[in-house]
């Protein structure tokens, strides 16, 4: 079955045809039940009902309700005229998010990586180094010059905008071999599947 | 009410959360752990939402009779062989061990189908190095360059094509060079300027400025 | 010049006919020696490797399982390889993930990969005492963010639905002060990222990482700040974790094919600037 479908997929690189769509819609179906089998066990009855009916002995945690109700809440959004409920449980995401949010990235993606890049320019009988600090402290500088946008990028300005672009098309760059890496890796996985798990013929 | 109180609730949580970060006791440790444990509720909900909608969306194309409904009923009866596994047929709490029907239908059904769904996406990107990759540029040049360096120097292919070049200049190593002076750079830059978007948009919303997400009355 | 422009407009079909072979052809071919030989340990795969090597017998480490299955060919094995590595130095190992299809990929790595290992079943690990499952559950960073004061209220059950807190391997940890690694193991969000962000610099536990190579240069940066304690990237990091620690596995069989297929991309960029530098300025 497994090959059939894995076929089935791979039958859209010569055109789309209801085979592919088939096992695309199949794909989304049994997803959606692996989703809605997987939040129901963990959550619906690990995290709430157990914890707000737990077994004899331990202690009942109505606090749970509350993340029941907001849950619930936003399931109203399938109903337009209360829809606008589950703007609450919402709104009490996108506050939480903020507020880890502002922390969390200030901290380990703002200060952390400002101070690294706070590095000594010369670094005695090590040229290598001395080379790789001042092209980590100026590519930084460049790159963050480069997405200032409140101010024209022209004159000297804009050569170290410039200067900042190339810093990142290289880092673009280095993301492209990386994906074309992954890419493969997958395809290569599958291949595997094909040839070895399913004919047998790769040892 | 429709806008003001999820604000409101934007607010005082995004407050207490950054609150709890400088002062970790009582009661803003307690309120931001029951947070943390509503959220995750939350979050289990969204998914289902999601899930209910996919299939109302579905339902509705079949009642309809819209282009491609046929497929919207596997799509339904996917759901309901995936959901019926789970929930009723495979042991409860214990609905991922071995042998059970839902453990089969993933590992012969859905793992196929998603691990390809992306695998086929290689082909893609060999047929859009071909076409759309060109050196037309100094910025495009260098990107090529990058991308070329850092695919023959992550694998053996790198050290047999550079295998006469002296030790510390071969691809491997110009690939670890790019990576971590160049590359770094670049990258921390984004890093940096996304976490300075991330503050302001954050501090838009603790401070009641940020309201798209309520939307409209 | 009536060549390149054909060359240019070629189908992509034939493309894909090529990426084919590149890639399977090399699985029919045993690598020779000297080609593993060549497989690079780079300075993040070596930290990872030297930092659990020199834990001490019984420390506990978390895996985070946060992928699915398009993803395995170069997680797994990176999976694989830290699991064995751990279970001969006798570490204790709690598996989770925030990716629902996580914990099931751990599950294929204890049952198909770890547990029938003659190395590991001399050690007679058992399950809820060497290593325990504790599933998924949904809310990502806020996971993370309620691990950091009770792993038992974020996960209060394990995979197989017994209590968090009646598992005698969980008895003595409350969160991550009792865990001396988090190795995460991820292909998006939430990933490296969050538990950078959320675990290692709030509760101050050592990150490590184990990336798709597409996620690998976002996450770099924080192996030179020390945010992360190491970083294995894509296929490449997964065969150089398998060559470091000595457990071969499916990196080291799929290098060959990953090579050539490499070769074959940079083959059609050079092929596709060449017909295009020739054809400048014709209409194709």
């Amino acid at each position: 079955m497994g090959a059939f479908l894995t076929l089935g997929i791979i039958s859209f690189l010569y055109k789309d045809n209801p085979w592919y769509k088939f096992c695309e819609a199949l794909f989304v179906g049994i997803s959606a039940g692996y989703w809605f089998c997987t939040v129901f066990w963990s959550q619906f009855v690990a995290k709430l009902w157990d914890n707000i009916y737990p077994t004899a002995g331990q202690p009942r945690q109505y606090v749970y309700l509350v993340g029941g109700i907001l849950g619930l809440m936003m399931l109203l959004r399938l109903v337009p005229k209360i829809g606008w409920f589950s703007r609450w449980p919402l709104a009490f995401v996108v506050g939480g998010t903020a507020g880890a949010y502002l922390i969390g990235y200030a901290l380990s993606n703002g200060m952390k990586q400002v101070k690294s890049t706070i590095l000594p320019l010369w670094v005695s009988g090590n040229l290598n180094a001395t080379v790789g600090n001042i092209i980590l402290v100026v590519g930084t500088f460049c790159g963050l010059i480069y997405f200032f946008f409140s101010k024209e990028q022209k004159g000297t300005y804009g050569k170290v905008a410039k200067l900042g672009i190339f810093f990142l098309m290289i880092t673009f760059g280095a993301s492209f071999g990386y994906t074309v890496m992954a890419r493969m890796s997958l395809l290569i996985g599958r291949m595997d599947f094909l040839f070895g798990t399913w004919l047998g013929l790769i040892k | 009410m429709r806008r003001e109180i999820p604000i409101l609730i934007a607010i005082v949580v995004g407050f207490v959360y950054v609150i709890q970060f400088f002062v970790p006791h009582a009661p803003f440790d307690k309120f931001q752990n029951w947070g943390n444990d509503w959220i995750q509720i939350i979050a289990g909900f969204a998914i289902i939402l999601g899930v209910l909608n996919l299939l109302k969306v579905s339902l509705e194309k079949v009642y309809k009779k819209s282009k491609g409904w046929g497929y919207a009923v596997i799509i339904i009866i996917g759901f309901l062989i995936m959901t019926g596994a789970g929930l009723f047929f495979s042991g409860g709490k214990n609905y991922q061990n071995p042998g059970t029907p839902f453990y089969y239908i993933f590992f012969n059904i859905y793992f196929p189908l998603n691990a390809t769904m992306f695998a086929i996406l290689a082909f893609f990107v060999a047929s859009a190095s071909y076409r759309a990759f060109r050196a037309r540029n100094k910025e495009a040049t260098l990107l090529l360059l990058a991308a070329i360096f850092l695919m023959l120097g992550r694998t053996p292919l790198g050290d047999y094509l550079s295998a006469g070049l002296p030790t510390g200049w071969q691809l491997k190593n110009i690939s670890d060079w790019i990576m971590d002076f160049p590359q770094t750079a670049g990258q921390r830059a984004i890093m940096i300027g996304i976490a300075l978007g991330i503050i302001s948009t954050s501090l838009r919303v603790i401070t009641g400025l940020e309201r798209t997400f309520v939307g409209g009355e | 010049m009536e060549f390149w422009q054909k060359l240019l407009a070629i189908d992509r079909r034939i493309i894909f006919i090529f990426v084919a072979f590149a890639i399977i052809v090399p699985l029919f071919i045993i690598a020779p020696p000297g080609f593993l030989k060549k497989i690079d340990v780079s300075l993040p795969v070596q930290s990872l490797y030297d930092y659990v090597e020199n834990l001490p017998p019984g420390s506990k480490i978390m895996i985070a399982f946060d992928y699915d299955p398009p993803t395995t060919p170069e997680l797994q094995p990176m999976a694989v390889s830290f699991l064995k590595h751990c279970f001969t130095k006798d570490l204790k190992v709690i598996m989770l993930g925030l990716w629902p299809q996580g914990p099931v990929q751990a599950q294929f790595a204890m049952e198909r990969e770890i547990l029938v290992d003659e190395k590991i079943k001399a050690k007679n690990l058992q399950y809820g005492i060497d290593y325990v499952n504790l599933g998924f559950q949904a809310g990502n960073e806020f996971v993370i963010l309620r691990m950091g004061t009770d792993i038992a209220a974020a996960f209060p059950v394990d995979y197989f639905g017994t209590r968090t807190k009646e598992i005698p391997l969980m008895k003595d940890v409350k969160n991550f002060d009792n865990i001396r690694l988090v190795y995460n193991i991820s292909a998006g969000y939430p990933g490296t990222y969050e538990w950078v962000i959320f675990a290692g610099d709030r509760f101050g536990v050592k990150i490590a990482g184990g990336n798709t190579a597409v996620q690998y240069p976002h996450n770099s940066p924080y192996v030179q700040t020390g945010q992360l304690v190491g970083l294995l990237g894509g296929m490449a990091g997964a065969a150089g974790y398998e060559k470091v620690s000595g457990y071969l596995g499916k990196a080291t069989k799929y290098m060959l094919s990953q090579a050539v297929s490499h070769a074959m991309v940079i083959f059609f960029i050079i092929l596709g600037n060449l017909a295009y530098f020739i054809t400048r300025g014709r209409k194709v």
